[in-house]
């Protein structure tokens, strides 16, 4: 963040009084004689990110994968995708940080230091899977605004924290209570204090969840900042953005929480189907809530050339609140499909891995489709699910190219 | 040793860049700065504005003066979208994120935004395009 400052007031400095106050940044000035305005900060430092990270957005910051990088099984954070509404909160002090337990349906209004989080509940640790609403989005036609998602916002961390639910009973939840809904300390594009960028939440039933966190750690560290450093509230199964970051307040709500996002067409979809492009009106738009089945075919990497008949293939699946019961493989469009085995979650809300050899029989161009059924009997279209004016939720079928030149 | 050593060459690093800097910066700096600021911003290349990646097309510079302040070009960029679409998000922007009244510049904004990034027909599923070849060692 220190840098990102530094250009911010370099604007306004002149480069003599800057080498005075910064030396060290002034061997940055010579070569090349960049204005400082016009430099952009690498987000790929910055985040601590692959340099094979797709960067979509850099005001606000919101960065994604591609298929082939998320293949560990748990996925570390230099391959997971970045998504924010507003801008990143500067200068946290950690040990000042903390959370607020208040709204309609709170018995008693209360505050936790990180320290007392820590120390009054007991810790638990799960991997979950946060997909963003809008992964794949990019495919919608006609298309849908926002950040033009492929397939690489999803991830599956290890997130260390307390339980919600622990803390809410804590402070006392009343029986008219409904929803849970979040605050961060992120700040809004327009830079108002009044605005918040983003502020969400789920039902009160999401929430009592045992694997819904209260997390101070990732994959066994500090979140990283971008990650909602120093406290995140980490809802497996449901759009990522329920998963507040850089969290203070926790309000528990008598009615559905209507703060920053929650209505018009963020993060909602016809509650009845529409035809593609169809005007809906907002009160027509219900709340997304558990992600639907959807998998990835993590290896090969797309566009690999074989000198043989047969290729063995690696990949994740999950199905929001459920499990993935049933993996199919199609290397013929959809014609056939082979079933493979699929692991069992780690926990619940963790993705599944797979994997398979598969043969192919004469040479020439192949695609191969990865099809996940949930524990409902629900599988993935292969072609695009019901078109939504945000393009949400698009679970087709995960495809790869491949040639086979023997 | 070592201490004493990057000291000395700190030192001769930092006068090094002083007199550098000082020479290669004119009397009235500050002008001079603006002036290559100015100039560095409104770069195009190839027909791209270079600072933000916009097509220097017709009223590309509405754009950068009333959509980049709050957000990046690429949210701008990245969209396909009608000129009702435009409308309704300058609209739920204006209602909800603060936009200002874009006066007849909003006209001449949306035309330049339909216009240089329109909306390609894909069907139900497109072909996988782009493909990035290469032989798998297995």
């Amino acid at each position: 963040m220190e840098r990102r400052k530094f250009i911010k007031s370099g604007v306004l400095t002149s480069f003599a009084s800057l080498i005075g106050g910064e030396v060290v940044f002034g061997r940055n000035l010579l070569s090349g004689y960049t204005p400082l305005a016009l430099q952009d900060s690498d987000p790929f430092k910055l985040f601590q990110k692959d340099k094979d990270m797709v960067v979509l957005n850099d005001k606000p910051w919101n960065m994604e994968a591609q298929a082939h990088l998320l293949r560990d099984k748990v996925t570390p954070n230099k391959y997971m995708f970045v998504r924010n509404n507003g801008l990143i909160p500067e200068n946290i002090n950690e040990s000042e940080w903390s959370l607020t337990i208040d709204g309609e349906s709170v018995e008693n209004m209360k505050t936790y230091t990180l320290q007392d989080l820590k120390t009054k509940f007991k810790t638990y640790t799960y991997q979950l899977t946060l997909e963003c609403g809008g992964n794949g989005r990019s495919e919608f036609n006609p298309p849908a605004k926002g950040n033009q998602w492929t397939i690489g916002a999803v991830h599956c961390a290890n997130w260390t924290g307390v339980r919600l639910k622990d803390v809410l009973l804590d402070a006392g939840v009343k029986d008219d209570a409904v929803y849970i809904g979040y605050h961060s300390a992120d700040v809004h594009l327009s830079k108002d204090p009044k605005k918040e960028p983003i502020s969400r939440g789920i039902p009160i039933s999401k929430a009592m969840e045992n694997e819904v966190l209260l997390a101070f750690e990732m994959n066994g560290e500090s979140i990283p900042l971008v990650h909602g450093y120093p406290l995140r509230m980490v809802v497996g199964g449901w759009p990522a953005s329920t998963s507040g970051k850089w969290l203070q307040r926790i309000s528990i709500r008598n009615k559905v929480h209507d703060g920053a996002k929650m209505g018009g067409m963020s993060y909602r979809v016809p509650c009845k189907s529409v035809a593609p492009g169809e005007k809906v009106a907002e009160e027509d738009m219900c709340i997304i809530e558990s992600m639907p089945v959807k998998s990835i075919i993590t290896h090969p990497k797309t566009g690999a050339i074989l000198k043989e008949k047969s290729l063995n293939i690696e990949g994740h699946a999950w199905a929001g609140d459920l499990e993935v019961e049933n993996m199919e493989i199609s290397i013929d469009f959809g014609a056939t499909w082979k079933s493979v085995p699929v692991t069992k979650p780690i926990n619940k809300l963790s993705w599944q891995h797979f994997n398979s050899k598969i043969k192919f029989p004469k040479a020439g161009y192949y695609e191969i489709w990865a099809k996940a059924t949930d524990s409902n009997g629900i599988s993935q279209p292969m072609v695009l699910p019901g078109w939504n004016p945000k393009g949400y939720l698009n679970n087709a079928c995960h495809r790869i190219a491949i040639k086979i030149e023997v | 040793m070592r201490s004493l050593f990057s000291k000395i060459f700190g030192l001769f690093l930092f006068v090094t860049i002083l007199i550098v800097v000082i020479y290669a910066i004119p009397v009235n700096n500050d002008k001079q700065k603006t002036d290559t600021i100015q100039t560095q911003l409104e770069e195009v290349k190839d027909g791209v504005h270079l600072p933000t990646g916009l097509k220097a097309e017709a009223n590309y510079k509405l754009v950068v003066a009333n959509c980049t302040g709050c957000h990046s070009a690429k949210l701008v960029t990245q969209n396909r979208m009608s000129k009702n679409q435009w409308k309704a998000t300058i609209k739920w922007m204006q209602e909800t994120q603060n936009l200002w009244d874009l006066g007849a510049s909003e006209d001449k904004i949306i035309s330049y935004l339909v216009t240089n990034y329109p909306y390609v027909e894909t069907g139900r599923r497109a072909n996988l395009t782009t493909i990035d070849w290469y032989e798998l060692e297995e």
